[in-house]
């Protein structure tokens, strides 16, 4: 299987604080990695270094192409969609206007059209709120609302950092559902980074454990999962 | 009865370029969350460029549009090579590089065409209509400021460029997650003021005459509308401008005390009256969010 996001010894610090030791990890084509650890960790860290969002070294290739010097806005416009902590919602427009600025680096009117009936057909309270200002959106809907807006990009891979966040229990799984179906009818890769470590294991392929910024532990989800030791040491539950 | 329609009437149309000078002071407040103090000297530059043109012979229905592109193109120079070098500097460092182009615009058109005052041509003519209660050149301020502020509308509301200038004035972060290059929209938006107060300068110059400092209690009385209708609002900003347009003719004709002399201060006391009482201006929103 070929590798869609393949990151090696990544470094990224704040200033003089160093925060990550040298990643390395990487994301399937069409399928869904996972970074797992506690807060402080650098989870959010490390997908902030993939965008291009603090400075960073090491390599991150993607599809081929190293894009570690590459800023923001060119990794984005070859792809990648990134959900970002806090959800990243443009709070004074609304609803529809915050999806369209998903598409901001596409041109086809017909295309941007049907992929917003898309959006609202993932997500219908959407449609619901498509002319409310979207500050007003409540936690879940704005969660929904970013997931939405990453997908106007028409991404081939997703970050999202921590989307369970703050989220009641059911609405983290009906957001999963349709996280998994994306994966599997859109052919979307995703690197999600979460605390909530049981939902996503049972939603990705590949686990990584992070630990004060070194990857500690690795393998298939599966894996994982079943490994009373990791689970107890590093996951918690 | 006709001296209240007349002071309306002039209220309304000097009132425009109010409007048009706080619209640019809040496009780049809303970019950069600063108030440009060089705003006004950037329109008399810009109004001077337009003269010097009318001056070699050039026609009048030319000069305009060669002024608002030289004037867009002045302003996203400024941004590109004075203002986006400060990046995140702190208020005190941008205030002095304000007041340094201030003090650097200001004489330079000084130097260039010199301080005498020198009568600007209006570009609507001589003569008025309705006996003598409209000029020629307020009807001409009224459709010139409202076509642009309605254009100006329309391209912020319905545009994608416009979109993404809302966007990443609001949230820059977010604005670079979905590709939008929110370096060149802050570019765009001083481009976008420069042009706006060169329409503003060239419209009030044939009242005010033209010289260096003619847009010094233009730019005070904008600062009052972007402060009465919110500098949050560019809407607000505008319906700010012709508050204070209007207000600034009544209470400079119907209250004795005040007259023609005292206008200036009418600004200043709106400024304080609304920071004081109502921070966030008319139309100014303290932004909804729900955690």
């Amino acid at each position: 299987m070929s590798m869609l996001l393949e990151v090696t010894g990544l470094h990224a610090s704040y200033g003089d604080f160093r925060v990550l030791h040298g990643l390395d990890f990487s994301v399937e084509k069409g399928g869904i990695s996972t970074l797992l650890g506690a807060n402080g960790a650098g989870k959010t860290t490390t997908l902030r270094a993939l965008c291009g969002m603090i400075k960073r070294s090491g390599t991150i290739r993607f599809d081929g192409n190293d894009i570690s010097g590459k800023a923001t806005e060119d990794i984005v416009r070859m792809g990648v969609a990134h959900v970002p902590e806090g959800r990243g919602t443009f709070t004074g427009l609304t609803t529809e206007e915050n999806l369209q600025c998903g598409a901001m680096t596409r041109s086809s009117r017909a295309e941007i059209a049907r992929d917003l009936e898309q959006a609202y057909h993932w997500f219908p309270r959407l449609r619901e709120r498509r002319n409310q200002q979207a500050g007003t959106l409540s936690g879940g809907e704005q969660q929904m609302l970013a997931i939405a807006r990453a997908l106007m990009l028409r991404p081939r891979l997703m970050l999202l950092d921590e989307p369970s966040f703050g989220l009641a229990p059911l609405i983290v799984q009906e957001m999963f559902s349709i996280l998994r179906k994306v994966n599997q009818e859109e052919q979307v890769s995703m690197l999600i980074v979460e605390q909530n470590a049981g939902v996503v294991l049972e939603l990705a392929d590949t686990a990584y454990v992070l630990e004060t910024g070194d990857i500690v532990m690795s393998g298939t989800a599966a894996e994982i999962r079943d490994n009373e030791t990791i689970r107890a040491a590093y996951l918690g539950y | 009865m006709e001296l209240l329609a007349q002071q309306l009437i002039t209220g309304i149309a000097t009132g425009g370029i109010y409007a048009c000078m706080a619209l640019a002071v809040v496009m780049i407040y809303q970019a950069i969350h600063h108030l440009n103090f060089a705003q006004g000297e950037m329109a008399m530059f810009s109004t001077f460029v337009a003269w010097q043109m009318l001056a070699w012979g050039v026609p009048y229905w030319l000069v305009i549009p060669l002024t608002v592109v030289i004037s867009f193109a002045g302003g996203v120079a400024i941004e590109r090579l004075v203002i986006r070098p400060l990046g995140d500097a702190p208020v005190l460092s941008h205030i002095v590089v304000f007041i340094g182009l201030f003090a650097i615009i200001n004489s330079l058109a000084g130097f260039i065409w010199d301080f005498t005052i020198k009568p600007f041509p209006s570009p609507f003519g001589e003569g008025s209509q309705f006996g003598g209660l409209i000029s020629n050149h307020q009807i001409g301020m009224i459709a010139v400021t409202m076509t642009v502020l309605v254009m100006l509308f329309l391209f912020f509301q319905y545009t994608r460029v416009g979109l993404a200038m809302r966007a990443a004035a609001e949230n820059p972060a977010s604005a670079r997650l979905v590709g939008i290059r929110v370096g060149w929209m802050i570019a765009l938006g001083w481009g976008m003021a420069a042009a706006i107060g060169a329409i503003a300068g060239i419209l009030i110059a044939p009242i005010v005459f033209l010289e260096p400092n003619m847009m010094l209690s233009i730019l005070l009385y904008g600062f009052a509308g972007a402060v009465l209708g919110g500098l949050t609002s560019p809407t607000g900003a505008v319906f700010g401008g012709f508050m204070v347009g209007i207000i600034e003719n009544l209470a400079g004709t119907y209250i004795p005390v005040i007259g023609g002399e005292l206008k200036l201060p009418i600004a200043l006391f709106l400024i304080v009256t609304v920071l004081v009482f109502k921070p966030t201006g008319l139309f100014g929103r303290t932004v909804v969010q729900r955690v």
